[in-house]
């Protein structure tokens, strides 16, 4: 997780094209300035960071079903739990599922386990547009290798 | 079976919390109602469900911004009843 960087996700484990569902890996790093301040004495994972795993992970999702034509940007949370505290150094399992793809819009269902155990989920609304001109396409799929994102799935119809 | 108009405003009426007795035909869903584009996402997904469409939001907007189409011709919820109408004819064929 570069967690500084506003990168929450490590490793796409599963991407299922015809299910509509994705499971990635995300490492909450053990040092980070963020927990000198949150908070002092208790590290933990802020909640907000926890929703940005989520809507991440669900991101990646409509963009393998978009195949990198459209992106999806955040645009509405519902039925937020943080069931449980998230420390340094634990290992998220986050999981999303497409719910509905409208025109312009997708929701979906999110979740993260840690040790099997559902410690947060929510339901997510994203704007779907045309990726941006320039340089964001590229730096997405630069992003997209890091994680070992499938391209291959997303290649196929 | 109600009517798609019933259906519409009862949507409209849940989703935003209007008072269904102010949602009428003629209302518009932005100018009358006030509903702001991300509230009508909500009430384009339980349009999508309620009659198994999906409303082509994108070519709407598009049509609008390119000053091809008016809002009220897709916004006014008599209009926008009967696209819907059109669309579950559509998809009947």
């Amino acid at each position: 997780m570069r967690i500084e960087y506003f990168q929450l996700i490590d490793r796409i484990i599963d991407l299922n094209l015809i299910d509509l569902t994705i499971r990635v890996e995300a490492i909450v790093p053990t040092d980070s300035t963020i927990f000198e301040g949150h908070f002092p004495g208790r590290a933990l994972m802020p909640g907000v960071l926890l929703i940005e795993a989520m809507a991440q992970a669900s991101g990646w999702l409509i963009i393998g079903r978009m195949r990198f034509a459209k992106m999806p940007f955040l645009a509405a949370l519902k039925e937020v739990k943080l069931r449980t505290f998230v420390t340094p150094g634990q290992t998220l399992m986050v999981s999303a599922k497409i719910m509905h793809e409208g025109s312009g819009f997708a929701m979906t269902e999110a979740e993260i386990e840690v040790d099997g155990k559902t410690v947060c989920n929510a339901d997510i609304t994203f704007r779907v547009v045309d990726f941006p001109e320039g340089e964001f396409l590229a730096s997405m799929h630069e992003v997209a290798r890091r994680i070992a994102f499938p391209m291959e799935a997303a290649s196929h119809g | 079976m109600p009517s798609t108009f019933e259906t519409v405003a009862n949507i409209i009426a849940e989703t935003c919390d209007i008072a269904r007795d102010t949602i009428t035909l003629d209302s518009h869903a932005i100018d009358d109602l006030g509903i702001d584009s991300l509230d009508f996402l909500d009430i384009a997904f339980a349009i999508d469900k309620a009659f198994g469409i999906k409303l082509p939001l994108e070519q709407w907007t598009q049509e609008v911004n390119d000053g091809k189409a008016t809002t009220e011709q897709y916004f006014v919820l008599k209009n926008l009843c009967a696209r819907i109408d059109d669309l579950v004819a559509a998809k009947a064929k």
